[in-house]
């Protein structure tokens, strides 16, 4: 199954509109709470950081039996230092994100620990792909 | 703990959820921050000053459904709509985070780590 959704720059309100509609999805199909959980937060602090960082973009998803594929792809400035943004604490969040509460720097280490695959494609001035995978 | 007790405790007002009111809530944990909401493995009541559609939204990812938000702050329709969604209880108090905290922690809520 592929599901497609849009995600826009500084649009918290609608943050997290993929994620809730993956959850969905997930229960539907009787997949583990605990494996639901997982991915919907790995996949929301990808979508926030889209949102927050970047200037929106593009969440593509893959759902079969046996496993999920996750892909956040924004326009946007890039990250120079993944290794640097991978570390717990990094953040170059805006007030305004911090107001949102986030910006702790606790995103990308956080999708590493749920997700059973991570690869995050950068460009400077360019764009981010972040590619996620949790098998069932 | 019944949350009706801890309504009753904290003087609070009870936004949404009045039917789950004799559910019993064991572990609570508390934060601003949903950044930290996220990492969490288990699912206690939050307590939370953040109160916006994102506290919402973090608690539906993070499969928390239980919220106290402190200090009296303004729960929105949307918050409430995307609440009633998700079958959560929203209770409302008008004391601070270090006071709603030292009650319930009193009253034997127990916290995760
Ligand atoms: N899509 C992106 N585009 C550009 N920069 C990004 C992107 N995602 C992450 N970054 C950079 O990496 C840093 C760390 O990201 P991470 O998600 O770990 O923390 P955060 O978003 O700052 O805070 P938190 O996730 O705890 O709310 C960000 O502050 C930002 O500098
Ligand atoms: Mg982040």
């Amino acid at each position: 199954m592929h599901q497609e959704y849009t995600v826009i720059e500084g649009d918290f309100v609608n943050a997290g509109k993929a994620s809730s509609s993956v959850k969905k999805t997930l229960k539907q199909m009787n997949v583990e709470p605990s494996k639901i959980k997982r991915v919907v937060v790995a996949l929301y602090e990808a979508e926030v950081n889209a949102i927050a960082h970047a200037y929106g973009g593009k969440v593509l998803v893959d759902i079969d039996s046996d496993k999920i594929k996750m892909v956040v792809a924004d326009k946007g400035p890039g990250i120079p230092d993944i290794a640097l943004a991978m570390q717990e604490g990094y953040s170059t969040a805006r007030p305004e994100v911090r107001d949102m509460g986030f910006g702790a720097g606790m995103g990308l280490p956080n999708m590493q620990k749920n997700v059973d695959k991570l690869n995050v494609i950068s460009e400077v001035g360019v764009g981010t792909t972040v590619e996620m995978e949790v098998n069932f | 703990m019944k949350l009706r007790e801890i309504v009753k405790l904290l003087d609070a007002k009870v936004c949404i959820g009045e039917g789950r009111l004799d559910e019993d809530v064991e572990h609570a944990f508390a934060s601003d921050l949903m950044s930290d909401v996220l990492t969490l493995k288990d699912t206690p009541m939050l307590i939370t000053g953040l109160c916006n559609v994102q506290t919402i939204r973090t608690c539906d990812m993070a499969t928390l459904d239980i919220i106290i938000i402190v200090r009296n702050k303004k729960v929105t329709e949307d918050m409430l709509e995307l609440a009633e969604d998700n079958d959560m209880v929203i209770l409302s108090c008008s004391y601070s985070m270090f006071k709603t905290c030292g009650l319930l922690y009193q009253a034997g809520i127990q916290p995760l780590f």
